[in-house]
């Protein structure tokens, strides 16, 4: 392993039982991405996309390969423990935001500090949104926002507590055009301004494009595109 | 504790947001069901008990043939009873030359403890209540005395060595009947006169008792108190084993109440088990995103059980709040029809209110709960991951168990509680096959009918799980206040035809058996309905199968009061109508003369004896030696003449007895007195008081059972309107979802009219023919003749029907009126 290899996965493979016998989701990916880089994961729809990225952070455990995060073998962790890990290290935006909506904006961002015990929480989230440009809009819940402020709420409670990974699952995806301009802006500024390492799911291929580094996921194999080599690197 | 911070900061939001109100309000319902139950139960069986108390004239009473020790009393007051002092003694009384046999009573103030003595100014007059007792130098003679002796007011009376001026003539007192062997007209003095009578010489016949009234806590601590000390060979009397009629109508109210109260908690479970799951399903998502932020399974759990614990205080507090005002108001509404002395409701229920919620929070909402905590963090990815299913025992335990809990504690009879929990199971279970079967039935049948119908059937049978779990609840419902019903009538009727207008109001004792024959005659003459007439000899049990019974333990708290005490026997050669065998046979008349012996299943218990025991008996002193050949169930409440122990023919009657016997005889002044004058050696004893009690405990009772079922069925309606409401937003995005595909609201209104409506005829259907079975057996084991009521049955399925759809239109009314977008965006 080089010293700054953030995140890797070595053939790593999903299966799951169907109607037709074991099928085969995503099958010996390999793959490492280092600190600060910032990689798209593109492909088709039913390529696998989603379950590698619920098996890179964890979410999920692969039928066989490991997965490294943060230096820490997930395969040998049980469920609580790769939460824990999470908690320290892990960042999540997902395509249809997956606000609390019990909870309003500020209080939404405090949940991950909350969990992991910190004081601050309400300062550090209400410095966050202001930083995401919704001053404004701290004791909205998230029906009373609209589709563009709630993924800034999601951004801003997947970066407060400045993990090492962002992992982005569609973060456009139910936006237009306009509003997923400024998302994936606000998104790639955050990333850069926190130093995180940022693992992107997109359809979306100028977003990717603007990833240093794009992988294609085709019927749960993993290429590298080229012209994008993991030295490229995110400035 | 951090587990503790973030769950009241997260219940803080949800309150704010409005999330919780719904499971909220469903808890408070029930808690407040179960609470207002509980307080009117606890405020009405206190009345029971109370008027039931006055046969005694105390709550409880020590008894002794010795002066007793005042330290007893001093305790008593000390540990905050009230207490009051009765020496008995028999003595003639003299009025110039004419004398007759008394049984001086002596009390001190504050007698009687619970109940009223009520005294005229002539013999037989109409009595008023009074608080007083006789003053020091005064003597009140009973109506008997009075006339026996030609008192009347002003006439002194000598009573020993004291002079004594009549006051007031005593018309009854609540304890003149409490047992058979005060058969002899009573003169009340003050305690304070008693020892310048000098009636009480060693060596007299004296009985002394102390009354004590007061809370049943406090009762019970000296009841412990006494039990541990060495008093001797005193005795505790309570109302039961006074009085066994007023004992048994007590106990019956006692039964049902607490049937109605574990009816309401039953109701409670149904509401709270439908309210968990709503919450458990709208907090899938919220819970697979704070795994994927970083919560253990452990918090997770932590956090949504201290939510739910202190969901369950608050919803306690404002519960049992909330159910102390509705009773209050209930008690108001009904004041015409229960007493407006009810004494006040203890805190108990509340507490106990508290914690059957608790119980039944953690054993209906923990299983989902903990299912909760499994769900993967991996369904924020994917929407179709929920939690591992849970093996069907493993969620149906903590259910049993709480169940089964508060059965037992509702009840307190093993046996019965375990019948129970098996046909509530048994009832779960058909609901829940009758409610599959007729779900695939109805889609089957939806036919051509309109739209809304098609549609609404169509989702019962879509959500096929959610319908027959719902079926089963409000089924399961339904049937408990069915049952309840059903019960009720039972009872009521019951109670009603066991004390019928012309039951015996007096009893007649010592009748010398050369006048027996006149005796009846002059009865019947007055137009008397004479029961029959048995014989009565005083004898003692002395031994059993050969084992001096001095030497002897017994079961029964009983026993060792009939082996001591001289007793009552009798010789019969029929068995009475208000008798039955329960083992064992009658003698037939060539056993007559044998030397056998048939004993009531009261003797029975209290002795432990079993067929074929042989009980030697001193009888004037001869000695008989009896086998027990059958064991007898007595209607007590019968008032006819009956007996613990009875002989055959033939045996006995040689043995120098008297008579006795009662009849129904219109209460007239005069005809008391002829009967007085004629047959001076006869014991009259009116009964006809007693019945008043008897009747006036029934019909307490009946209020009781009458306004807690009425209580109850409010409050099983509200909870389980409630608990439609905790099902209201599963509907919501379907609602939302027709409405944009252009359905009109009364279209989508009637829909879920249909569904509703189905779900309540079906529910109904089953929970009317489930309350008649199992009315059947509750019946049985409370004693009372079952009725199948075809009336109720229909009323069950048409009111289940109209409940259910009105409940679910109300609750679903505003989606219904919802802009879709509030919903669906």
């Amino acid at each position: 392993m080089t010293r700054d290899i953030v995140l890797e996965a070595r053939k790593v493979s999903k299966q799951v039982s169907s109607p037709e016998g074991p099928l085969t989701i995503v099958h010996e990916v390999s793959l490492a991405v280092a600190a600060r880089e910032s990689i798209a994961i593109v492909g088709p729809s039913g390529a696998g996309k989603s379950t590698l990225l619920a098996l890179l952070a964890g979410l999920d455990q692969p039928t066989s390969g490991e997965v490294w995060l943060a230096g820490t073998n997930l395969s040998v962790l049980d469920e609580d423990a790769r939460a824990r890990l999470r908690a320290q290290r892990v960042g999540f935006v997902f395509q249809s935001f997956h606000l609390v909506p019990s909870l309003t904006a500020v209080e939404n961002v405090m949940l991950p500090l909350e969990l992991a015990g910190r004081r601050d929480a309400g300062s550090a989230a209400t410095e966050m949104l202001a930083r995401v440009g919704l001053s404004t809009r701290l004791r909205h819940y998230p029906r009373q926002l609209s589709g563009g402020e709630q993924q800034r709420v999601a951004l801003a409670r997947a970066s407060v507590g400045t993990p090492a990974v962002l992992f982005a699952d569609e973060p456009t995806g139910n936006l237009d055009t306009a509003t997923g301009g400024r998302i994936a802006q606000l998104l790639f500024e955050l990333n850069t301004g926190s130093q995180t390492t940022l693992v992107l799911v997109t359809h979306d291929r100028a977003l990717a494009a603007r990833c240093g580094r794009i992988v294609v996921m085709e019927a749960g194999s993993m290429h590298e595109e080229s012209g994008n080599t993991p030295d490229a690197g995110h400035a | 504790m951090r587990s503790l911070s973030l769950a009241l900061r997260q219940l803080r939001r949800e309150w704010r947001s409005g999330e919780l109100a719904v499971l909220w309000l469903s808890l408070c319902v029930a808690v407040a069901a179960l609470c207002g139950v509980g307080f009117l139960v606890d405020r009405i069986g206190r009345a029971v008990t109370a008027q039931a108390s006055e046969v005694l004239a105390a709550d409880l009473r020590v008894e002794s043939d010795a002066a007793i020790d005042p330290a007893e009393q001093a305790h008593a007051l000390s540990s905050g009873l009230t207490s009051a002092r009765l020496t008995m003694t028999l003595s003639a009384i003299f009025n110039g030359d004419s004398n007759q046999l008394a049984d001086v009573r002596a009390v001190s103030g504050g007698y009687p403890l619970r109940g009223n003595l009520t005294v005229a100014d002539r013999a037989f007059g109409t009595g008023l209540p009074t608080r007083e007792i006789p003053a020091p130098g005064e003597a009140w003679p009973d109506s008997r005395l009075a006339a026996a002796l030609g008192a009347t007011i002003g006439t002194n009376l000598n009573v020993g060595s004291r002079t004594l001026r009549v006051a007031r003539i005593l018309i009854s007192r609540p304890d003149q009947n409490s047992t058979f062997v005060e058969f002899a007209s009573a003169l009340l003095i003050n305690d304070a006169d008693l020892a310048a009578t000098k009636l009480i010489q060693p060596g007299s016949r004296v009985k002394y008792a102390l009354l004590l009234a007061g809370g049943a806590p406090q009762l019970e601590a000296f009841r412990h108190w006494h039990a541990q000390q060495d008093f001797g060979k005193e005795r505790l009397v309570d109302v039961a084993e006074a009085s066994p009629q007023i004992g048994e109508a007590s106990r019956r109210a006692a039964r049902f109440l607490a049937l109605a109260s574990l009816v309401a908690v039953l109701l409670c479970a149904v509401a709270i088990a439908m309210s968990a799951r709503s919450y458990v399903r709208r907090h899938l998502d919220v819970v697979a995103l704070m795994k994927t932020l970083g919560a253990s399974r452990r918090m997770v759990l932590g956090v949504h059980l201290w939510q739910l614990l202190v969901l369950a205080i608050v919803s306690s507090i404002v519960g049992a709040a909330a159910g102390w005002v509705t009773q209050l108001w209930l008690v108001r509404v009904l004041r015409g029809l229960l007493r407006s002395d009810l004494p006040p409701a203890s805190l108990w229920p509340a507490l106990v209110g508290f914690v059957i919620a608790l119980a039944m929070l953690a054993g209906f909402a923990l299983p989902p709960l903990l299912q909760l905590m499994r769900v993967p963090a991996l369904r924020v990815l994917r929407r179709d991951a929920g939690p591992p299913s849970v093996a069907a025992w493993a969620a149906a335990a903590p259910v049993v168990l709480a169940v089964a809990g508060v059965v037992y504690v509702a009840l307190g009879n093993v046996t019965l509680s375990l019948w129970f929990v098996l046909g509530l199971g048994a009832a779960v279970l058909v609901l829940a096959l009758g409610g599959a079967g007729l779900v695939s039935l109805a889609a089957r049948v939806r036919g051509n009918a309109g739209a809304a119908w098609r549609y609404g059937v169509a989702n019962l049978a879509r959500r096929r799980t959610e319908g027959i779990t719902q079926i089963v609840a409000f089924g399961l419902g339904i049937m408990l206040l069915l049952a309840l019903a059903i019960l009720r009538g039972d009872l009521i009727t019951d109670w009603r035809a066991s004390l019928p207008a012309d039951v015996p109001n007096y009893f007649f004792l010592n009748i010398p058996p050369d006048q027996r024959d006149d005796f009846q005659h002059e009865l019947t003459d007055q137009g008397a309905r004479l029961e029959r007439m048995l014989p009565m000899i005083r004898g003692r049990l002395t031994a059993i199968n050969d084992k001096p019974t001095a030497t002897m333990h017994f079961p029964g708290e009983r026993g060792r009061g009939f082996a001591d005490r001289e007793q009552n026997l009798t010789w019969a050669a029929d068995l009475g109508d208000d008798n039955h065998l329960v083992e064992g046979e009658w003698w037939t008349p060539a056993q007559f003369g044998k030397p056998l012996v048939s004993v009531a299943v009261e003797y029975q218990e209290s002795m432990g004896l079993k067929l074929g025991d042989r009980l030697r008996f001193d009888v004037a002193g001869e000695t008989i030696d009896a086998t027990v050949t059958s064991f007898r169930k007595v209607r007590w409440d019968s008032f006819k003449p009956n007996f613990f122990v009875e002989f055959p023919p033939g045996l006995l009657d040689s043995a120098a007895g008297t008579y006795m016997t009662s009849a129904y005889l219109e209460p007239t002044s005069g005809a008391m007195s002829r009967l007085v004058h004629r047959f001076p050696s006869v014991s009259i004893f009116n009964i006809g008081d007693l019945l008043a009690q008897v009747r006036a405990v029934i019909d307490k009772a009946v209020t009781a059972v009458q306004s807690v079922f009425l209580f109850t069925v409010l409050a099983g309606l509200t909870v389980l309107f409630a608990a439609v409401q905790a099902s209201r937003d599963e509907r919501g995005y379907e609602i939302a979802i027709l409405r944009v595909l252009g359905a009109g609201r009364s279209m989508i209104f009637a829909s879920v009219l249909s569904e509703f409506s189905l779900m309540g005829a079906l529910a109904g259907l089953m929970a009317a023919t489930g309350a008649s079975i199992g009315g059947a057996w509750l019946a049985h084991a409370l004693e009372l003749n079952y009725r199948f009521n075809a009336l109720l049955w229909v009323f069950g399925i048409i009111a289940s029907t109209l409940l259910l759809g009105i409940a679910g239109a109300v609750s679903t009314r505003s989606m219904v009126r919802m802009a879709p977008r509030a919903v669906l965006y």
